[in-house]
């Protein structure tokens, strides 16, 4: 998407300075919220969604690919996580690395199926495969379809930590989130993120250089898929329960907009979209539908006249990389 | 409970505005009503319910006697994660006691497992499952209206009995169809009949042509419906373009309301069986509230009897708080009263609470007039049976509940 | 065998709505190079709007038919000159988010005013009933939903393929440049065009109304399949589009009753193996 780039400056020292700043003040800001008062679980929910917007981030914003599916990863690793915990008794270590690595799966098989298109049919394949998948899961036993999987038994991690508790549970979740954001933070400032970025520009040019750029897209799918899947695992002993709620698209129209409203292509943008649009759903959730209306505003407005996101606009002003 | 506390620690005002008193007094109490405020069932639980809940406050006087009431609303779409998100923050952030309604039986069992953890009360006289009351009962939860094991119990024997021995079902493929089915084959299996096949659609479907014409070609004699509310009615408008009730094959619904039959109308519905524990036109004390119900609902419809369920439930709540003096935030405790004193209301007449959380009431076998026997709108049903309270509901001898003594 | 021939029956009828509405997206493709995610949104507007014409003005099915499409293909002109006119020069994604965002209002509104269950719209009385064809039960409107979609499907091929109006609209395609050197009004060409598109989606509403009922859903989840549809035809050709929709409905038809299980699945299960074989789909072109 060679509009999105108009700011982005090459990755310098002092951009990747400026941008670890930020990331020291978020996480102190993140780490202070138990004495805050503030209802950690809005948090936590926040902060899995922020994960997951950055995991998707890394393939529109650094890649170029619009993933209209990410849902199919969120939701597939919940009901592996999901399913771990309660059928077989795993620990949350366990469970978390079941959810991510069947995510990674998913990732490798979708991925060779979606990256044989570019652009927009990239889009219609990601949301048809993320279709297919909700269909799968609505008749498969163990996911109990509409009913979902319930009253899942968060346990103890690494057979210490209570995550029963909620103070304890958001550090959990929060640890998780910061060291997801860094895999992403590392990606997009190593060659192979480079890369991403010279494909994204101009994909005849890169190939013509002699890179396997088909590789390249493929490894950048399957990493946002692990990642995003990541988020749906530590979702789960959040919200307890794993639903088709998480695999259906109008999940994934909701990472779109959150990395859209936060700044495509921006390395904190996927964060705040994340707690912009899930405030906003908290505080009108007595609206009903009303929200959903309000999402499409924020859609058409963000592309109609603020396509860099509110991250990108604070950057552009600021003539810096965040 | 640490986690409790440091729920209430944290769940201030900051976040979600509200200044409500934290700290309730001792005579304050919340009411949650979880229902489908927009979708498939919203009609027989949705606005209706509320309005319900609000006429057994006021009926109750407490506010006279120095009680703090306040309803609260929400629609949980029928998807059981909202509704689990909802409950949770509604008794961490918003101080909610008791929930009323909670239809749909995929939402009442999630919210069931929360509702135990938290030791909040939830009264269900939306959901169907009889679960509620077997394997997950619950010592907070009471399960009013009816339930799969009294509808298969009623409709079912009766349609065997009249000759219905094969049976085809479609069931809504969610926690209260399957519910529906397995109690329905149950009762089928054991009055001599057989169930040769069935075919499962997801909630909230539009066209069933492709189900129904799987249900014909099974050549059962009975195709029994184990969904509600909008697939019912959709289901049976549907049989009749594809001639299934004319080749000779009988429609049955397990679960209808009222509100159903309405909106089918007389000419599509009647003849049709089923069974409910609450009906308008019974008596005196129906007519006396649902007259007061339809002149403030919506379009001026009768209570289906799961709002009526909401008012009886309410009142029988309002009567333990009452004895019980004050200190109404102990959940188990509330309903451990409530079990102990039998209920009594105009609507479902004298009854009790088991054990097992289970309400016992008479089931009434309805069927639905022809046009020509209808006096007017909303005169829809002719009472055919009655099963009394102790029949019509699962033996406490065969009930897999922890809480039973045996 | 008579149910096999029912459920080809209603594959069939969902293969119309899968041509009528991919037929659509091909159409807007071709000229606006814009994937219209609102697509279903507007076919949802086509079957409401036959629905307020009979219960608030008393307007019965047939004239319908007609005033729906062109009522609700004017409210697309309407957008496609507010809005989408401004992402000319833009990404093609952008105006795949802006038409999503664009359905995303209009699903929420109709939500807001009437839930998420159905309005019963009734089959007009001339085609009520069913005829017993000795291998099968044929319900009258459900077989005047193929034919009708077959024609309005051919007259839109013959339209675009064979007429004047359908060379300048295929010339602006490849070159819009030329041909705005020949006089020709491109821009407005581009708003009729959205607007024809947008007008076969209403219309395949106001067919399905009496079948699936009136929701606000309705257009949402059926989209996602026809996308699946469009990337297993390919956009490339008129034609494609139409003859894939069928034989996907029929397809699915068929394993309704062989394999009742896959019957949501199969349609994307086709598009995977059809991307491995051949990823410019049936009858796609090499470019994008």
């Amino acid at each position: 998407m060679t509009v999105m780039t108009d700011d982005t400056l090459p990755a310098t020292r002092r951009s990747i300075r400026d941008e670890m700043i930020v990331f020291v003040v978020m996480a102190a800001l993140l780490a202070s919220v138990p004495l805050t008062g503030i209802y950690p679980f809005f948090v936590m929910q926040a902060l899995c969604f922020a994960l997951l917007a950055c995991a998707f981030n890394l393939l529109i914003g650094y890649g170029g690919l619009l993933s209209f599916g990410h849902a199919m990863f969120l939701g597939s690793a919940g009901y592996f996580t999901a399913h771990a915990l309660k059928e077989w008794g795993l620990t949350p270590e366990l469970g978390i690395l079941i959810g991510t690595a069947g995510a990674a799966g998913l990732g490798v098989i979708t991925g060779v199926v979606a990256i044989r298109r570019q652009g927009i049919y990239f889009s219609m394949i990601t949301l048809a495969l993320s279709q297919l998948l909700y269909f799968i899961y609505l008749q498969a036993p163990f996911t109990h379809g509409e009913d979902g999987i319930q009253g899942i038994p968060q346990g103890y991690l690494f057979g210490i930590f209570n995550l029963a508790q909620p103070t304890v549970l958001y550090y959990v979740i929060l640890a998780g989130f910061l060291g997801g954001f860094l895999v992403v933070f590392r990606a997009v400032n190593s060659p192979f993120g480079e890369v991403l970025k010279a494909i994204r520009e101009n994909e005849q040019r890169a190939i013509s250089l002699g890179y396997k750029t088909d590789h390249y897209k493929l490894l950048a799918f399957i990493l946002s898929g692990t990642l995003a899947g990541f988020a749906g695992s530590l979702k789960v002993f959040v919200a307890q329960n794993a639903s088709l709620t998480d695999v259906h698209w109008t999940m994934s129209g909701e990472i779109v907009l959150i990395t859209l409203v936060g700044g495509l292509g921006t390395m904190f943008g996927p964060v705040v979209g994340a707690f912009v649009i899930i405030a906003m759903q908290q505080y009108l959730a007595g609206f009903g539908q009303w929200v959903t209306v309000i999402q499409g505003v924020i859609f058409v407005v963000c592309v109609l006249t603020f396509r860099r996101g509110i991250v990108g606009e604070i950057a552009h002003y600021l003539r810096r990389s965040l | 409970m640490k986690n409790r506390i440091a729920a209430f620690l944290l769940g201030t005002a900051l976040a979600f505005g509200a200044g409500s008193a934290a700290f309730a007094q001792d005579k304050a109490i919340k009411i949650g009503v979880l229902t489908d405020n927009s979708g498939l069932y919203s009609d027989l639980g949705g606005a209706g319910s509320t309005l319900a809940a609000q006429m057994a406050v006021e009926d109750s006087g407490l506010a006279k006697k120095g009680w703090k009431i306040d309803i609260v609303s929400a629609d949980h779409q029928n998807k059981p994660d909202i509704a689990v998100n909802t409950a949770r923050q509604w008794i961490d952030v918003d101080k909610v006691d008791i929930f009323m309604d909670v239809l749909n039986s995929g939402v009442a069992l999630a919210v069931n497992n929360l509702v135990k953890e938290k030791n909040a009360i939830m009264i269900n006289t939306g959901a169907a499952s009889s679960d509620l009351t077997n394997a997950q009962c619950s010592p907070n939860t009471i399960h009013w209206v009816y339930d799969t094991y009294m509808l298969a119990n009623s409709t079912g024997q009766a349609l065997v009995k009249a000759g219905g021995d094969s049976w085809y079902f479609l069931t809504a493929d969610y926690a209260f169809g399957h519910a529906l089915e397995r109690d329905t084959t149950a009762v089928v299996v054991k009055s001599g009949g057989k169930v040769i096949g069935g075919v499962k659609h997801p909630l909230n479907t539009a066209d069933f042509s492709s189900f129904l014409l799987q249900a014909q070609a099974s050549k059962a004699k009975i195709i029994g419906m184990a969904n509600a509310g909008g697939d019912t009615t959709n289901t049976i408008k549907q049989a009749s373009e594809f001639g299934i009730v004319a080749g000779g094959q009988k429609l049955a619904g397990l679960l209808l309301f009222i509100t159903d039959v309405h909106s089918l109308g007389l000419k599509v519905a009647q003849g049709l069986n089923f069974t409910e524990t609450f009906y308008w036109d019974l008596n005196d004390g129906t007519r006396a509230f649902s007259k007061r119900f339809s002149e403030r609902s919506k379009n001026k419809a009768q209570p289906s009897m799961v709002q009526a369920g909401v008012y009886s439930g309410l009142i029988h709540y309002f009567k333990a708080l009452e004895a019980m003096g004050g200190n109404p935030h102990d959940g188990a405790k509330v309903v451990a009263k409530m079990k102990e004193m039998p209920t009594d209301d105009p609507l479902f007449g004298a009854g009790s609470i088991r054990a097992d959380g289970r309400k016992i009431h008479p089931a009434y076998l309805f069927e639905v007039k022809k046009p020509e026997e209808s006096k007017g709108p909303w005169d829809y049903y002719k009472l055919i049976g009655t099963t009394p309270g102790d029949k019509a509901f699962r033996p406490l001898s065969e009930s897999a509940c922890p809480l039973v003594k045996k | 065998m008579q149910a096999l021939y029912a459920q080809l029956l209603v594959g069939l009828i969902n293969g119309s709505f899968y041509a009528l509405l991919s037929l659509g997206l091909a159409v807007i493709f071709g000229m606006l190079n814009i994937i219209n995610f609102a697509h279903g949104a507007v076919y949802m507007m086509g079957a409401f709007c036959a629905y307020f014409l009979l219960n608030v003005m008393g307007i019965g099915y047939w004239p319908a038919l007609i005033i729906a499409p062109i009522a609700v293909g004017i409210f697309g002109m309407i957008l496609e000159r507010t809005m989408l006119q401004w992402l000319s020069g833009l990404d093609h994604l952008y105006g795949l988010l802006l038409t999503f965002g664009i359905a995303l209002i209009i699903q929420g509104v109709f939500q807001n005013y009437f839930g998420s269950s159905g309005l019963p719209y009734a089959i007009p009385d001339e085609l009520k009933g069913g005829i017993n064809l000795g291998f099968m039960f044929l319900p009258i409107y459900r077989g005047w939903v193929v034919v009708f979609s077959l024609v309005v499907c051919l007259a839109t091929w013959y339209l675009i393929e064979k007429t004047r109006l359908g060379a300048n609209l295929r010339a602006a395609t490849e070159n819009p440049t030329l041909v705005r050197a020949f006089g020709i009004n491109v821009p407005r060409m581009i708003t009729l065009t959205y607007g024809l598109g947008v007008g076969l989606a209403a219309l395949a509403g106001v067919l399905s109304a009496p079948i699936n009922q009136v929701r606000p859903l309705m257009g949402a989840d059926l989209i996602i399949v026809v996308f699946a549809v469009v990337v297993i035809g390919g956009m490339g050709s008129i034609m494609g589009s139409i003859i894939t929709g069928f034989a996907l409905g029929v397809i699915e038809g068929l394993t309704k009753y062989f394999y009742p299980e896959a019957s949501n699945t199969v349609v994307f299960v086709l598009m995977v193996l059809v991307l491995l074989v051949k990823p410019t789909g049936l009858t796609g072109r090499a470019t994008t």
